[in-house]
Protein backbone atom coordinates (compact mmCIF):
# COMPACT_ATOMS: atom_id res chain seq x y z
CA UNK A 1 0.00 0.00 0.00
CA UNK A 2 1.25 3.43 -0.91
CA UNK A 3 0.27 5.84 1.79
CA UNK A 4 -0.87 9.10 0.33
CA UNK A 5 -0.64 10.96 3.56
CA UNK A 6 -0.30 14.67 3.48
CA UNK A 7 2.98 14.86 5.26
CA UNK A 8 5.89 12.52 5.50
CA UNK A 9 8.03 14.85 7.54
CA UNK A 10 9.39 13.05 10.50
CA UNK A 11 8.17 15.47 13.08
CA UNK A 12 4.72 15.96 11.64
CA UNK A 13 2.25 15.69 14.52
CA UNK A 14 -0.63 13.32 13.87
CA UNK A 15 -2.28 13.63 17.28
CA UNK A 16 -2.11 16.79 19.38
CA UNK A 17 -4.07 17.03 22.61
CA UNK A 18 -3.57 20.18 24.61
CA UNK A 19 -4.78 20.32 28.22
CA UNK A 20 -7.95 18.41 27.48
CA UNK A 21 -10.63 18.31 30.18
CA UNK A 22 -13.79 16.23 29.96
CA UNK A 23 -16.57 16.14 32.47
CA UNK A 24 -19.88 14.31 32.49
CA UNK A 25 -22.62 16.33 34.20
CA UNK A 26 -20.17 17.97 36.53
CA UNK A 27 -18.09 14.88 37.31
CA UNK A 28 -14.54 15.26 36.08
CA UNK A 29 -13.45 12.25 34.04
CA UNK A 30 -10.23 13.70 32.68
CA UNK A 31 -8.28 16.91 33.27
CA UNK A 32 -5.27 18.59 31.72
CA UNK A 33 -4.50 15.65 29.47
CA UNK A 34 -1.85 16.60 26.93
CA UNK A 35 -0.30 14.38 24.31
CA UNK A 36 1.67 14.83 21.09
CA UNK A 37 2.20 11.93 18.75
CA UNK A 38 4.17 12.28 15.56
CA UNK A 39 3.78 10.39 12.33
CA UNK A 40 5.09 6.85 12.43
CA UNK A 41 4.72 6.01 16.08
CA UNK A 42 2.97 3.40 18.17
CA UNK A 43 1.70 4.52 21.53
CA UNK A 44 0.05 2.63 24.37
CA UNK A 45 -2.62 4.27 26.48
CA UNK A 46 -2.51 2.56 29.86
CA UNK A 47 -4.66 2.96 32.92
CA UNK A 48 -7.15 1.24 35.17
CA UNK A 49 -10.81 0.91 34.32
CA UNK A 50 -12.49 4.20 35.14
CA UNK A 51 -9.18 6.09 34.99
CA UNK A 52 -10.33 8.14 32.02
CA UNK A 53 -8.66 5.95 29.41
CA UNK A 54 -11.78 5.41 27.36
CA UNK A 55 -12.85 9.02 27.94
CA UNK A 56 -9.57 10.21 26.40
CA UNK A 57 -10.16 7.79 23.54
CA UNK A 58 -13.67 9.10 23.02
CA UNK A 59 -12.41 12.67 23.06
CA UNK A 60 -9.84 11.82 20.38
CA UNK A 61 -12.61 10.27 18.27
CA UNK A 62 -14.86 13.27 18.79
CA UNK A 63 -17.50 11.26 20.68
CA UNK A 64 -17.30 13.55 23.71
CA UNK A 65 -16.62 17.25 23.57
CA UNK A 66 -13.85 18.46 25.88
CA UNK A 67 -15.02 21.13 28.30
CA UNK A 68 -11.60 22.72 27.97
CA UNK A 69 -8.48 22.25 25.85
CA UNK A 70 -8.21 21.34 22.21
CA UNK A 71 -7.50 18.31 20.08
CA UNK A 72 -6.02 18.26 16.59
CA UNK A 73 -5.63 15.28 14.28
CA UNK A 74 -3.18 15.88 11.43
CA UNK A 75 -3.31 19.53 12.42
CA UNK A 76 -7.06 19.91 11.90
CA UNK A 77 -10.16 19.52 14.07
CA UNK A 78 -11.32 16.01 14.89
CA UNK A 79 -14.58 16.16 12.96
CA UNK A 80 -12.76 17.53 9.90
CA UNK A 81 -10.18 14.76 10.16
CA UNK A 82 -13.00 12.20 10.31
CA UNK A 83 -14.56 13.60 7.15
CA UNK A 84 -11.18 13.15 5.46
CA UNK A 85 -11.17 9.51 6.59
CA UNK A 86 -8.01 10.11 8.62
CA UNK A 87 -9.16 8.31 11.77
CA UNK A 88 -9.92 4.60 11.92
CA UNK A 89 -11.36 2.97 14.98
CA UNK A 90 -10.84 -0.72 15.68
CA UNK A 91 -13.43 -1.79 18.26
CA UNK A 92 -13.12 -4.24 21.12
CA UNK A 93 -14.34 -7.68 20.16
CA UNK A 94 -16.92 -7.41 22.93
CA UNK A 95 -18.46 -4.26 21.47
CA UNK A 96 -19.79 -5.88 18.30
CA UNK A 97 -22.96 -7.88 17.60
CA UNK A 98 -21.50 -10.94 15.88
CA UNK A 99 -24.85 -12.42 14.97
CA UNK A 100 -25.41 -9.49 12.59
CA UNK A 101 -26.04 -10.77 9.07
CA UNK A 102 -22.91 -9.43 7.36
CA UNK A 103 -19.99 -11.20 5.72
CA UNK A 104 -16.29 -10.48 6.27
CA UNK A 105 -16.27 -8.73 2.90
CA UNK A 106 -19.19 -6.50 3.96
CA UNK A 107 -17.42 -5.51 7.17
CA UNK A 108 -14.19 -4.54 5.42
CA UNK A 109 -16.17 -2.67 2.75
CA UNK A 110 -17.61 -0.52 5.55
CA UNK A 111 -14.15 1.03 5.76
CA UNK A 112 -14.75 2.47 2.29
CA UNK A 113 -18.19 4.00 2.97
CA UNK A 114 -16.77 7.39 3.89
CA UNK A 115 -15.05 7.65 0.51
CA UNK A 116 -18.18 6.66 -1.45
CA UNK A 117 -21.14 8.78 -2.54
CA UNK A 118 -24.41 8.86 -0.61
CA UNK A 119 -25.68 5.54 -2.05
CA UNK A 120 -22.49 3.78 -0.91
CA UNK A 121 -22.10 1.90 -4.17
CA UNK A 122 -18.61 0.37 -4.30
CA UNK A 123 -16.44 1.28 -7.27
CA UNK A 124 -13.66 -0.85 -8.67
CA UNK A 125 -11.11 1.06 -6.57
CA UNK A 126 -13.11 0.29 -3.40
CA UNK A 127 -13.19 -3.41 -4.24
CA UNK A 128 -9.43 -3.38 -4.88
CA UNK A 129 -8.84 -1.67 -1.52
CA UNK A 130 -10.91 -4.35 0.23
CA UNK A 131 -9.09 -7.22 -1.52
CA UNK A 132 -5.76 -5.64 -0.66
CA UNK A 133 -6.74 -5.14 2.99
CA UNK A 134 -8.01 -8.72 3.29
CA UNK A 135 -4.73 -9.99 1.82
CA UNK A 136 -2.73 -8.04 4.37
CA UNK A 137 -4.55 -9.67 7.28
CA UNK A 138 -4.64 -13.06 5.56
CA UNK A 139 -8.43 -13.34 5.41
CA UNK A 140 -9.08 -13.24 1.67
CA UNK A 141 -10.14 -16.91 1.61
CA UNK A 142 -12.74 -16.32 4.31
CA UNK A 143 -14.28 -13.20 2.72
CA UNK A 144 -17.67 -14.82 2.05
CA UNK A 145 -18.07 -16.15 5.60
CA UNK A 146 -20.51 -14.53 8.03
CA UNK A 147 -18.55 -12.41 10.50
CA UNK A 148 -19.98 -14.43 13.40
CA UNK A 149 -18.46 -17.69 12.15
CA UNK A 150 -14.90 -16.40 12.62
CA UNK A 151 -12.67 -17.05 15.62
CA UNK A 152 -11.71 -14.24 18.00
CA UNK A 153 -8.40 -13.65 16.27
CA UNK A 154 -9.95 -13.69 12.81
CA UNK A 155 -12.61 -11.21 13.92
CA UNK A 156 -9.91 -8.85 15.16
CA UNK A 157 -8.11 -9.18 11.81
CA UNK A 158 -11.33 -8.41 9.93
CA UNK A 159 -11.70 -5.11 11.80
CA UNK A 160 -8.02 -4.31 11.25
CA UNK A 161 -8.65 -4.92 7.54
CA UNK A 162 -11.50 -2.44 7.70
CA UNK A 163 -9.12 0.18 9.10
CA UNK A 164 -6.57 -0.65 6.37
CA UNK A 165 -9.24 -0.37 3.66
CA UNK A 166 -10.16 3.04 5.06
CA UNK A 167 -6.56 4.20 4.47
CA UNK A 168 -6.61 6.21 7.67
CA UNK A 169 -3.39 7.76 8.95
CA UNK A 170 -4.42 7.51 12.60
CA UNK A 171 -5.52 4.17 14.05
CA UNK A 172 -7.24 3.95 17.42
CA UNK A 173 -7.34 0.43 18.80
CA UNK A 174 -9.43 -0.54 21.82
CA UNK A 175 -8.04 -3.54 23.73
CA UNK A 176 -6.66 -5.12 20.55
CA UNK A 177 -4.95 -8.01 22.32
CA UNK A 178 -7.93 -9.46 24.13
CA UNK A 179 -9.14 -12.72 22.71
CA UNK A 180 -6.56 -13.05 19.92
CA UNK A 181 -4.66 -16.22 19.11
CA UNK A 182 -0.91 -16.51 18.60
CA UNK A 183 -0.92 -16.33 14.77
CA UNK A 184 -3.06 -13.19 14.92
CA UNK A 185 -0.75 -11.64 17.48
CA UNK A 186 2.24 -12.29 15.22
CA UNK A 187 0.40 -10.85 12.27
CA UNK A 188 -0.55 -7.78 14.29
CA UNK A 189 3.07 -7.27 15.35
CA UNK A 190 4.17 -7.32 11.70
CA UNK A 191 1.32 -5.08 10.60
CA UNK A 192 2.02 -2.50 13.29
CA UNK A 193 5.66 -2.29 12.24
CA UNK A 194 4.62 -1.84 8.60
CA UNK A 195 2.09 0.83 9.61
CA UNK A 196 4.79 2.70 11.48
CA UNK A 197 7.08 2.50 8.46
CA UNK A 198 4.32 3.89 6.27
CA UNK A 199 3.88 6.86 8.59
CA UNK A 200 0.72 5.80 10.41
CA UNK A 201 0.26 6.66 14.04
CA UNK A 202 -1.27 3.97 16.22
CA UNK A 203 -2.79 4.57 19.62
CA UNK A 204 -3.58 1.44 21.61
CA UNK A 205 -5.86 1.61 24.63
CA UNK A 206 -5.14 -1.34 26.90
CA UNK A 207 -4.48 -2.54 30.42
CA UNK A 208 -2.22 -5.26 29.09
CA UNK A 209 1.28 -4.24 30.18
CA UNK A 210 3.18 -7.08 28.52
CA UNK A 211 1.92 -6.21 25.10
CA UNK A 212 2.58 -2.52 25.63
CA UNK A 213 6.21 -3.35 26.32
CA UNK A 214 6.44 -5.50 23.20
CA UNK A 215 4.54 -3.34 20.75
CA UNK A 216 4.71 0.31 21.75
CA UNK A 217 7.40 2.95 21.21
CA UNK A 218 5.64 5.36 23.53
CA UNK A 219 3.43 5.01 26.56
CA UNK A 220 0.88 7.31 28.12
CA UNK A 221 -0.04 6.48 31.70
CA UNK A 222 -3.49 7.73 32.66
CA UNK A 223 -5.18 8.28 35.97
CA UNK A 224 -7.69 11.11 35.54
CA UNK A 225 -4.86 12.97 33.80
CA UNK A 226 -1.66 12.12 31.97
CA UNK A 227 0.66 10.92 34.76
CA UNK A 228 3.63 10.14 32.59
CA UNK A 229 4.29 10.15 28.90
CA UNK A 230 7.34 9.27 26.86
CA UNK A 231 9.36 6.43 25.42
CA UNK A 232 8.29 3.08 26.78
CA UNK A 233 11.66 2.21 28.32
CA UNK A 234 11.76 5.47 30.28
CA UNK A 235 8.15 5.64 31.37
CA UNK A 236 7.65 2.03 32.37
CA UNK A 237 9.12 2.32 35.84
CA UNK A 238 7.60 0.66 38.87
CA UNK A 239 7.16 4.09 40.46
CA UNK A 240 5.10 5.34 37.53
CA UNK A 241 3.07 2.16 37.37
CA UNK A 242 2.43 2.49 41.09
CA UNK A 243 0.95 5.92 40.53
CA UNK A 244 -1.12 4.69 37.62
CA UNK A 245 -2.60 1.72 39.36
CA UNK A 246 -3.11 3.54 42.66
CA UNK A 247 -0.93 1.54 45.03
CA UNK A 248 -2.00 -1.87 43.78
CA UNK A 249 0.61 -2.17 41.07
CA UNK A 250 0.80 -5.11 38.77
CA UNK A 251 4.32 -6.49 38.74
CA UNK A 252 5.91 -4.63 35.83
CA UNK A 253 8.14 -7.58 35.00
CA UNK A 254 5.68 -10.46 34.93
CA UNK A 255 2.58 -8.31 34.48
CA UNK A 256 -0.03 -10.40 36.28
CA UNK A 257 -2.90 -8.22 35.06
CA UNK A 258 -2.15 -9.02 31.49
CA UNK A 259 -1.27 -12.67 31.88
CA UNK A 260 -4.46 -13.30 33.81
CA UNK A 261 -6.51 -11.61 31.14
CA UNK A 262 -4.71 -13.57 28.53
CA UNK A 263 -5.56 -16.87 30.16
CA UNK A 264 -9.17 -15.81 30.56
CA UNK A 265 -9.56 -15.22 26.87
CA UNK B 1 -70.92 -21.49 4.85
CA UNK B 2 -68.69 -24.51 5.37
CA UNK B 3 -70.45 -26.39 2.57
CA UNK B 4 -69.87 -23.41 0.36
CA UNK B 5 -66.17 -23.37 1.29
CA UNK B 6 -65.76 -27.00 0.31
CA UNK B 7 -67.46 -26.54 -3.02
CA UNK B 8 -65.22 -23.73 -4.31
CA UNK B 9 -62.01 -24.36 -6.24
CA UNK B 10 -58.69 -22.74 -5.25
CA UNK B 11 -58.93 -20.56 -8.35
CA UNK B 12 -62.30 -19.25 -7.22
CA UNK B 13 -60.91 -18.82 -3.74
CA UNK B 14 -58.26 -16.51 -5.18
CA UNK B 15 -60.28 -14.74 -7.84
CA UNK B 16 -63.71 -14.27 -6.33
CA UNK B 17 -62.64 -11.57 -3.83
CA UNK B 18 -61.05 -9.62 -6.68
CA UNK B 19 -64.48 -8.94 -8.18
CA UNK B 20 -65.16 -6.57 -5.30
CA UNK B 21 -63.75 -3.07 -5.40
CA UNK B 22 -63.17 -2.95 -1.64
CA UNK B 23 -61.26 -6.26 -1.70
CA UNK B 24 -58.96 -5.18 -4.52
CA UNK B 25 -58.19 -2.08 -2.49
CA UNK B 26 -57.71 -4.05 0.72
CA UNK B 27 -55.36 -6.54 -0.92
CA UNK B 28 -53.27 -3.86 -2.58
CA UNK B 29 -52.97 -1.79 0.58
CA UNK B 30 -52.19 -4.85 2.72
CA UNK B 31 -49.45 -6.04 0.37
CA UNK B 32 -47.91 -2.57 0.29
CA UNK B 33 -48.15 -1.99 4.03
CA UNK B 34 -46.76 -5.48 4.63
CA UNK B 35 -43.81 -4.69 2.40
CA UNK B 36 -43.06 -1.34 4.04
CA UNK B 37 -43.30 -2.70 7.58
CA UNK B 38 -41.38 -5.83 6.60
CA UNK B 39 -38.50 -3.78 5.22
CA UNK B 40 -38.31 -1.62 8.34
CA UNK B 41 -38.66 -4.62 10.65
CA UNK B 42 -35.13 -5.75 9.65
CA UNK B 43 -33.67 -2.59 11.15
CA UNK B 44 -35.91 -2.82 14.22
CA UNK B 45 -34.86 -6.38 15.05
CA UNK B 46 -31.17 -5.80 14.32
CA UNK B 47 -31.07 -2.57 16.32
CA UNK B 48 -33.05 -4.13 19.19
CA UNK B 49 -35.88 -1.63 18.94
CA UNK B 50 -38.87 -3.94 19.38
CA UNK B 51 -39.99 -2.13 22.53
CA UNK B 52 -39.50 1.20 20.80
CA UNK B 53 -41.74 -0.04 17.98
CA UNK B 54 -44.38 -1.03 20.49
CA UNK B 55 -44.14 2.36 22.18
CA UNK B 56 -44.36 4.48 19.06
CA UNK B 57 -47.23 2.50 17.59
CA UNK B 58 -49.30 2.94 20.76
CA UNK B 59 -48.32 6.56 21.25
CA UNK B 60 -49.80 7.62 17.89
CA UNK B 61 -53.32 6.95 19.21
CA UNK B 62 -54.14 10.45 20.53
CA UNK B 63 -52.71 11.92 17.32
CA UNK B 64 -55.13 9.89 15.23
CA UNK B 65 -58.08 10.99 17.36
CA UNK B 66 -57.13 14.68 17.34
CA UNK B 67 -56.52 14.64 13.59
CA UNK B 68 -59.92 13.05 12.94
CA UNK B 69 -61.59 15.59 15.18
CA UNK B 70 -59.91 18.51 13.42
CA UNK B 71 -60.52 17.06 9.97
CA UNK B 72 -56.80 16.71 9.23
CA UNK B 73 -55.19 13.69 7.59
CA UNK B 74 -54.89 11.24 10.47
CA UNK B 75 -51.35 10.30 9.40
CA UNK B 76 -50.27 13.84 10.25
CA UNK B 77 -51.59 13.60 13.80
CA UNK B 78 -50.13 10.14 14.24
CA UNK B 79 -46.76 11.29 12.99
CA UNK B 80 -46.62 14.27 15.33
CA UNK B 81 -47.46 12.13 18.35
CA UNK B 82 -45.16 9.30 17.27
CA UNK B 83 -42.14 11.57 17.02
CA UNK B 84 -43.31 13.49 20.09
CA UNK B 85 -43.38 10.34 22.19
CA UNK B 86 -39.84 9.48 21.12
CA UNK B 87 -38.62 12.97 22.00
CA UNK B 88 -40.36 12.73 25.36
CA UNK B 89 -38.81 9.32 26.06
CA UNK B 90 -35.37 10.77 25.32
CA UNK B 91 -36.04 13.82 27.50
CA UNK B 92 -37.31 11.90 30.54
CA UNK B 93 -34.47 9.42 30.28
CA UNK B 94 -31.88 12.18 30.15
CA UNK B 95 -33.35 14.24 32.97
CA UNK B 96 -34.09 11.49 35.46
CA UNK B 97 -32.48 8.39 36.92
CA UNK B 98 -35.17 6.08 35.52
CA UNK B 99 -34.01 3.31 33.20
CA UNK B 100 -34.92 3.48 29.54
CA UNK B 101 -37.32 0.52 29.31
CA UNK B 102 -39.30 1.90 32.22
CA UNK B 103 -39.47 5.32 30.58
CA UNK B 104 -40.62 3.76 27.31
CA UNK B 105 -43.37 1.78 29.04
CA UNK B 106 -44.43 4.80 31.03
CA UNK B 107 -44.63 7.21 28.10
CA UNK B 108 -46.42 4.96 25.65
CA UNK B 109 -49.11 3.81 28.06
CA UNK B 110 -49.65 7.43 29.06
CA UNK B 111 -50.14 8.47 25.44
CA UNK B 112 -52.35 5.48 24.75
CA UNK B 113 -54.53 6.28 27.76
CA UNK B 114 -54.82 9.88 26.56
CA UNK B 115 -55.99 8.54 23.20
CA UNK B 116 -58.68 6.39 24.84
CA UNK B 117 -59.91 9.31 26.92
CA UNK B 118 -60.01 11.59 23.87
CA UNK B 119 -62.01 9.06 21.86
CA UNK B 120 -64.65 8.84 24.55
CA UNK B 121 -64.81 12.61 25.03
CA UNK B 122 -64.60 14.03 21.53
CA UNK B 123 -67.94 13.78 19.80
CA UNK B 124 -67.25 12.47 16.35
CA UNK B 125 -67.79 9.44 14.21
CA UNK B 126 -64.42 7.91 15.10
CA UNK B 127 -64.76 4.20 15.38
CA UNK B 128 -62.55 3.12 18.26
CA UNK B 129 -62.52 -0.45 17.04
CA UNK B 130 -61.23 0.66 13.67
CA UNK B 131 -58.25 2.43 15.25
CA UNK B 132 -57.49 -0.36 17.67
CA UNK B 133 -57.89 -3.28 15.28
CA UNK B 134 -57.59 -1.80 11.81
CA UNK B 135 -59.96 -2.40 8.95
CA UNK B 136 -58.33 -2.89 5.58
CA UNK B 137 -61.65 -4.10 4.15
CA UNK B 138 -63.26 -0.76 4.92
CA UNK B 139 -60.40 1.49 3.88
CA UNK B 140 -61.47 4.68 2.13
CA UNK B 141 -60.06 6.12 -1.07
CA UNK B 142 -58.39 9.05 0.72
CA UNK B 143 -56.80 6.66 3.19
CA UNK B 144 -55.44 4.67 0.27
CA UNK B 145 -53.83 7.82 -1.11
CA UNK B 146 -52.24 8.64 2.23
CA UNK B 147 -50.92 5.12 2.51
CA UNK B 148 -49.43 5.29 -0.99
CA UNK B 149 -47.65 8.56 -0.28
CA UNK B 150 -46.26 7.51 3.10
CA UNK B 151 -45.18 4.12 1.77
CA UNK B 152 -43.38 5.79 -1.11
CA UNK B 153 -41.53 8.11 1.31
CA UNK B 154 -40.53 5.31 3.68
CA UNK B 155 -39.36 2.96 0.94
CA UNK B 156 -37.37 5.69 -0.82
CA UNK B 157 -35.57 6.76 2.34
CA UNK B 158 -34.87 3.16 3.34
CA UNK B 159 -33.42 2.41 -0.09
CA UNK B 160 -31.28 5.54 -0.22
CA UNK B 161 -29.90 5.18 3.31
CA UNK B 162 -29.91 1.37 3.30
CA UNK B 163 -26.16 1.00 3.83
CA UNK B 164 -25.83 3.88 6.29
CA UNK B 165 -28.67 2.59 8.45
CA UNK B 166 -27.27 -0.93 8.30
CA UNK B 167 -23.87 0.38 9.40
CA UNK B 168 -25.55 2.43 12.13
CA UNK B 169 -27.24 -0.71 13.48
CA UNK B 170 -24.07 -2.79 13.22
CA UNK B 171 -21.34 -0.43 14.43
CA UNK B 172 -22.43 3.11 15.22
CA UNK B 173 -18.98 4.03 16.51
CA UNK B 174 -17.36 3.26 13.19
CA UNK B 175 -20.09 5.21 11.42
CA UNK B 176 -19.27 8.22 13.57
CA UNK B 177 -15.54 7.84 13.17
CA UNK B 178 -15.79 8.07 9.38
CA UNK B 179 -17.77 11.29 9.62
CA UNK B 180 -21.34 9.97 9.26
CA UNK B 181 -23.83 11.92 11.38
CA UNK B 182 -25.31 9.13 13.49
CA UNK B 183 -27.59 11.54 15.35
CA UNK B 184 -29.43 12.23 12.11
CA UNK B 185 -29.60 8.50 11.33
CA UNK B 186 -31.04 7.83 14.79
CA UNK B 187 -33.88 10.29 14.30
CA UNK B 188 -34.34 9.26 10.69
CA UNK B 189 -34.93 5.68 11.81
CA UNK B 190 -37.36 6.85 14.51
CA UNK B 191 -39.23 8.96 11.95
CA UNK B 192 -39.49 5.98 9.62
CA UNK B 193 -40.77 3.96 12.55
CA UNK B 194 -43.53 6.50 13.22
CA UNK B 195 -44.49 6.61 9.55
CA UNK B 196 -44.56 2.82 9.28
CA UNK B 197 -46.66 2.55 12.42
CA UNK B 198 -49.10 4.95 10.77
CA UNK B 199 -49.50 2.84 7.64
CA UNK B 200 -49.40 -0.39 9.62
CA UNK B 201 -52.28 0.56 11.86
CA UNK B 202 -54.54 0.78 8.79
CA UNK B 203 -54.38 -2.94 8.23
CA UNK B 204 -53.86 -4.48 11.65
CA UNK B 205 -54.65 -1.63 14.05
CA UNK B 206 -52.67 0.03 16.80
CA UNK B 207 -52.55 -2.95 19.12
CA UNK B 208 -51.03 -5.37 16.65
CA UNK B 209 -48.95 -3.05 14.48
CA UNK B 210 -45.81 -3.85 16.46
CA UNK B 211 -46.04 -7.39 15.09
CA UNK B 212 -45.76 -5.99 11.57
CA UNK B 213 -42.64 -4.11 12.71
CA UNK B 214 -40.75 -7.04 14.22
CA UNK B 215 -42.07 -10.47 13.17
CA UNK B 216 -41.00 -10.41 9.49
CA UNK B 217 -37.51 -9.23 10.45
CA UNK B 218 -37.20 -11.91 13.12
CA UNK B 219 -38.33 -14.60 10.66
CA UNK B 220 -35.87 -13.49 7.99
CA UNK B 221 -33.08 -13.23 10.55
CA UNK B 222 -33.42 -16.96 11.23
CA UNK B 223 -33.11 -17.79 7.54
CA UNK B 224 -30.02 -15.98 6.33
CA UNK B 225 -26.63 -14.48 7.16
CA UNK B 226 -26.87 -11.82 4.45
CA UNK B 227 -28.39 -8.43 5.11
CA UNK B 228 -29.75 -7.98 1.57
CA UNK B 229 -31.34 -11.43 1.62
CA UNK B 230 -32.78 -10.69 5.04
CA UNK B 231 -34.55 -7.55 3.81
CA UNK B 232 -35.86 -9.39 0.76
CA UNK B 233 -37.15 -12.34 2.79
CA UNK B 234 -38.76 -10.02 5.34
CA UNK B 235 -40.58 -8.05 2.64
CA UNK B 236 -41.78 -11.21 0.88
CA UNK B 237 -42.96 -12.97 4.04
CA UNK B 238 -44.63 -9.82 5.34
CA UNK B 239 -46.49 -9.02 2.11
CA UNK B 240 -47.45 -12.65 1.65
CA UNK B 241 -48.88 -12.97 5.16
CA UNK B 242 -50.78 -9.70 4.79
CA UNK B 243 -52.42 -10.82 1.54
CA UNK B 244 -53.11 -14.34 2.80
CA UNK B 245 -54.49 -12.91 6.04
CA UNK B 246 -56.95 -10.71 4.13
CA UNK B 247 -58.09 -13.68 2.01
CA UNK B 248 -58.62 -15.86 5.07
CA UNK B 249 -60.45 -13.03 6.78
CA UNK B 250 -62.72 -12.61 3.74
CA UNK B 251 -63.64 -16.27 3.38
CA UNK B 252 -64.01 -17.19 7.03
CA UNK B 253 -65.34 -13.85 8.26
CA UNK B 254 -62.72 -13.39 10.97
CA UNK B 255 -61.04 -10.24 12.21
CA UNK B 256 -58.55 -9.11 9.54
CA UNK B 257 -55.74 -7.73 11.72
CA UNK B 258 -55.67 -10.84 13.84
CA UNK B 259 -55.73 -13.01 10.76
CA UNK B 260 -52.72 -11.21 9.19
CA UNK B 261 -50.61 -11.29 12.34
CA UNK B 262 -51.50 -14.93 13.01
CA UNK B 263 -50.28 -15.94 9.54
CA UNK B 264 -47.08 -13.98 10.19
CA UNK B 265 -46.59 -15.72 13.52
CA UNK B 266 -47.13 -19.14 11.92
CA UNK B 267 -44.48 -18.37 9.30
CA UNK B 268 -42.14 -17.34 12.10
CA UNK B 269 -42.86 -20.62 13.92
CA UNK B 270 -42.02 -22.62 10.81
CA UNK B 271 -38.71 -20.74 10.50
CA UNK B 272 -38.07 -21.15 14.20
CA UNK B 273 -38.48 -24.91 13.91
CA UNK B 274 -37.08 -25.68 10.48
CA UNK B 275 -34.67 -22.88 9.45
CA UNK B 276 -31.75 -24.69 7.79
CA UNK B 277 -29.06 -23.18 9.98
CA UNK B 278 -30.75 -21.57 12.96
CA UNK B 279 -33.95 -23.60 13.45
CA UNK B 280 -34.60 -26.00 16.33
CA UNK B 281 -34.40 -28.93 13.91
CA UNK B 282 -31.46 -27.52 11.99
CA UNK B 283 -29.69 -29.39 9.29
CA UNK B 284 -26.67 -30.82 11.10
CA UNK B 285 -24.71 -31.49 7.91
CA UNK B 286 -24.94 -27.79 7.05
CA UNK B 287 -23.36 -26.86 10.36
CA UNK B 288 -20.58 -29.41 10.07
CA UNK B 289 -19.63 -28.35 6.57
CA UNK B 290 -19.06 -24.85 7.76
Amino acid sequence: MNPIFKSHEKDFMRIEADQVCVDYNGTVALYDASLNLKAGSICGLVGMNGAGKSTFFKALMGFVRPSRGKIRINGIKVNQAQKEQSVAYVPQNEGIDYSFPVSVWDVVMMGRYGAMNIFRIPRESDRRAVVHALERVDLLDLRERPIGSLSGGQRKRAFLARAIAQRASVLLLDEPFSGVDVPTEKLMAELFLQFRQEGHTILISTHDLNHVRDFCDFVVLINKTVLAYGETSEVFTSENLNKTFGGIPPNPLSGPTSSKDFVNE
Amino acid sequence: MSEFLISITPIDWLLDPLTHDFMRRALMVSALVGGVCGLLSCYMTLKGWALMGDAVSHAVMPGVVVAYALGLPFSLGAFVFGVGSVALIGFVKQKSRIKEDTVIGLVFTGFFALGLVLVSKIKSNIDLMQILFGSPLGISRSDVNQTLIISFIVISILLIFRKDLMLYCFDAKHARSIGINTGILHYLLLTLLSLSAVVGLQTVGIILVVAMLITPGATAYLLTDRFDQMTLLAVISSSFSSVLGVYISYWSDIETGGSIVLVQTLIFLIAFLFAPRYGIFKNQSLIKND
